[in-house]
């Protein structure tokens, strides 16, 4: 089975979020870059299983910059076999998902996992843009999958309960909490990882889809108000006139 | 009991941006299995005064045990900086958990990797790397601690083997150590490395009880009734009191970058409970006394910073004195302690609780300021270097 999973960089969460450029562009000075972790603690290590339960390999692919490559290479340390870095700015989503479908579409991979979203922009767009353009099946939000020969049996969070789905290989889904339970890189992967190949592939053609106006960051939080239980008439008052919710 | 881990580190003077991607790396990984595995029990195995062992394996899987060492002898390969990082993130942890890693990797690994035959290399480097052997470091008697060399443990000839006899007391690890590098006296009075192996008839370790300190670390007494040593388990590279010494060097080093993680630790607490904590309708955080804490310890924690890197890239090029090595022990040892202190106070009542770290943190570190040359020692070893003038002996 040959299995490529995205993998993007997104800030720790506990960093400071602030922009450039008019507010175009989000300000990395002084971040610190994780992997996003939809990607890493279920897309990665469910793909990491099915390899070691059904031999094959793990391929990893990122749309960036050099400045992506630690959090490439952490992917290797954690158990990829290579990594794929396409050499381009990673404009919208459209634009990335045809990078990533570009690259894969004469490679034969059996299932391409994404992460649901990034932490970062929250798109959740990506994967299915990928299904699209590899006119594959897509399956979002998959929480449990399992594998037998080359038919997929896919747990997928659906409102108020679970869907099981059944398809056959190939496709893409893009996966959420519980798929799998992240892995810490131990000293024999961050040695291996030295010396797996990360290949670097020039950008394919394709145009940018959608253009940033600009970002803002959310305004602080209201102050808490606390209303006594015998004053009910005062919360409802609150709630119409204030808040305007009733 | 199990309490999430906030655990942020600070980096006020962006020390990041100086760290490789692999380093980085490593100490991610460090400070990842730390959060999982040791944050949720280690309040528990203090409080029995029990080493945990079950976290061995892990220890050796996060390139805990000597990862300086050579891969062809099971070792990572990483650079000095990445060793101490790991320590720093071990004692963030715990100083017991830490000091377990510092003798087997620069007490133990060390002496055998530098001073050790091949076939002692072959033998034990491999199995102390991932933990499936432990080791332990047997310098300190009872009656010759800061003054090693006037030990009275000695070996004697005996034309096929070596008889041992003495004692060696303080020793981590001891209780539960697969080998023992033990210093000892030949009859010429020359300080011999030998590798004592558990077992061996006449040899016993017991546990000495009582510790308030470095209580998650288990520590014994090392007893040579009459030891039949074979002539391979002589350390043939290097003797004198240099040997030994040259071992703490490195420790030393280690322990300089593991007194940040502590005082890292102190710090992340006594920041967040001061944001949280309202007395007089304020924050704690908001009123001077408090933020002349905080700022004295950011401050204290960047100098210790950047004195252990400086330190490990020296270390990485081969030109680190042992002097220089002392004085970062000696000093990020002294803040920590003082920033235990002051994080401790800034809780309040519930500092002293089992439900925050200060405490903990504190007691051990009374350990740290002790041992591998206590505090007043290293202000000596300092005062030598620049004067010229030793004033050990009075
Ligand atoms: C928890 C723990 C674990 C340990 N683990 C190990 C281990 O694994 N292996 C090992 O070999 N040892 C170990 N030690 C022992 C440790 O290294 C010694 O305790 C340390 O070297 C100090 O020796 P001492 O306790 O005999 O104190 P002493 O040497 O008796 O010192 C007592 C006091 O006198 C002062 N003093 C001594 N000489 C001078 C001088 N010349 N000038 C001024 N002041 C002086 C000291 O600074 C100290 O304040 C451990 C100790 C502890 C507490």
């Amino acid at each position: 089975m040959k299995f490529l999973v995205c993998i993007s960089k997104v800030p720790d969460t506990t960093s400071k979020i602030a922009f450039t450029d008019g507010d175009t562009k989000f300000d990395e000075n002084g971040i610190q870059f994780i992997v996003n972790p939809y990607d890493e603690w279920y897309a990665l290590v469910r793909a990491l299983e099915l390899k070691e339960s059904l031999g094959g390999s793990v391929t990893i692919i990122t749309v960036g910059g050099q400045a992506d490559e630690p959090v490439m290479r952490k992917a290797l340390a954690i158990g990829a076999d290579e990594a794929v870095r396409i050499d381009a700015e990673a404009k919208d989503p459209g634009y990335i998902a045809t990078q990533i479908a570009s690259y894969a579409k004469d490679k034969d991979f059996d299932i391409v996992f994404c992460g649901k979203e990034t932490i970062m922009y929250n798109n959740a767009q990506v994967p299915a843009a990928v299904a699209e353009y590899l006119d594959v099946p897509f399956i979002s939000l998959a929480t449990k999958l399992d594998l037998n020969g080359n038919t997929a049996t896919i747990e997928r969070d659906a409102q108020g309960g679970v869907e099981v789905v059944e398809l056959q290989t190939p496709f893409v889904l893009s996966a959420a909490k519980g798929m799998a339970e992240q892995r810490i890189p131990n000293m024999k992967g961050i040695m291996a990882a030295r010396t797996k190949p990360l290949n670097v592939v020039p950008a394919f053609d394709a145009a940018e889809t959608t253009q940033v106006v600009s970002y803002e960051t959310p305004s602080g939080k209201a102050e808490c108000k606390y209303i006594d239980p015998e004053n009910m008439d005062e919360l409802v008052s609150l709630l119409h006139n204030q808040a305007k919710v009733i | 009991m199990a309490k999430t881990d906030l655990f942020k580190a600070p980096d006020y003077y962006q020390i990041d941006d100086l760290l490789t991607d692999e380093q980085k790396l490593v100490r991610d990984a460090a400070r990842a299995w730390v959060k999982k595995e040791v944050s949720p029990i280690i309040e528990e195995y203090y409080e029995k005064a029990e080493f945990p062992k079950q976290l061995i394996k892990g220890l050796g899987e996060i390139g805990a045990f000597g990862p300086y060492i050579p891969a062809k002898y099971g070792g990572a390969e990483l650079d000095q900086i990445s060793y101490g990082l790991i320590m720093q993130e071990l004692e963030r942890a715990d100083s017991g958990l830490r000091s377990t890693a510092s003798v087997q990797s620069s007490l133990v690994m060390y002496p055998i990797w530098k001073y050790g035959s091949e076939e002692q290399r072959i033998k034990y480097l491999p199995k102390l790397a991932t933990g499936e052997f432990m080791g332990c470091f047997g310098l300190t008697e009872p009656d010759h601690g800061s003054n090693p060399g006037g030990m009275t443990t000695n070996i004697k000839d005996q034309g096929d083997h070596y008889l041992l006899n003495g004692a060696k007391m303080w020793i981590s690890n001891a209780p539960f150590a697969d080998v023992a590098v033990v210093w000892a006296k030949n009859e010429q009075g020359r300080i011999k490395g030998v590798l004592v192996d558990k077992g061996m008839d006449g040899f016993s370790a017991p546990e000495m009880h009582g510790k308030w300190s470095l209580r998650a670390s288990s520590t014994g007494e090392l007893i040579f009734d009459n030891v039949k040593i074979p002539k391979e388990n002589i350390l043939p590279g290097r003797d004198g009191l240099g040997a030994p010494l040259s071992c703490l060097d490195s420790a030393r080093y280690g322990i300089s970058w593991g007194a940040i993680g502590a005082a890292m630790d102190c710090y992340d607490s006594a920041l967040r409970y001061s944001k949280e904590r309202i007395q007089f309708d304020k924050p704690i955080a908001a009123f001077q006394l408090t933020q002349k804490k905080l700022a004295e310890m950011i401050t204290e924690i960047t100098k210790s910073q950047l004195l252990a890197l400086r330190l490990g890239q020296l270390k990485n090029q081969d030109k680190a004195t042992s002097a220089q090595i002392s004085m970062a022990k000696r000093n990020n040892i002294e803040f920590a302690l003082k920033i235990a202190r002051e994080a401790r106070q800034i809780h309040g009542a519930m500092g002293i609780s089992n439900e925050y770290p200060m405490m903990r943190h504190m007691m051990n570190l009374e350990s740290v300021v002790t041992y591998e040359g206590t505090h007043d020692i290293h202000l000596l070893i300092t005062g030598m270097d620049v004067t010229g003038i030793a004033a050990f002996n009075g």
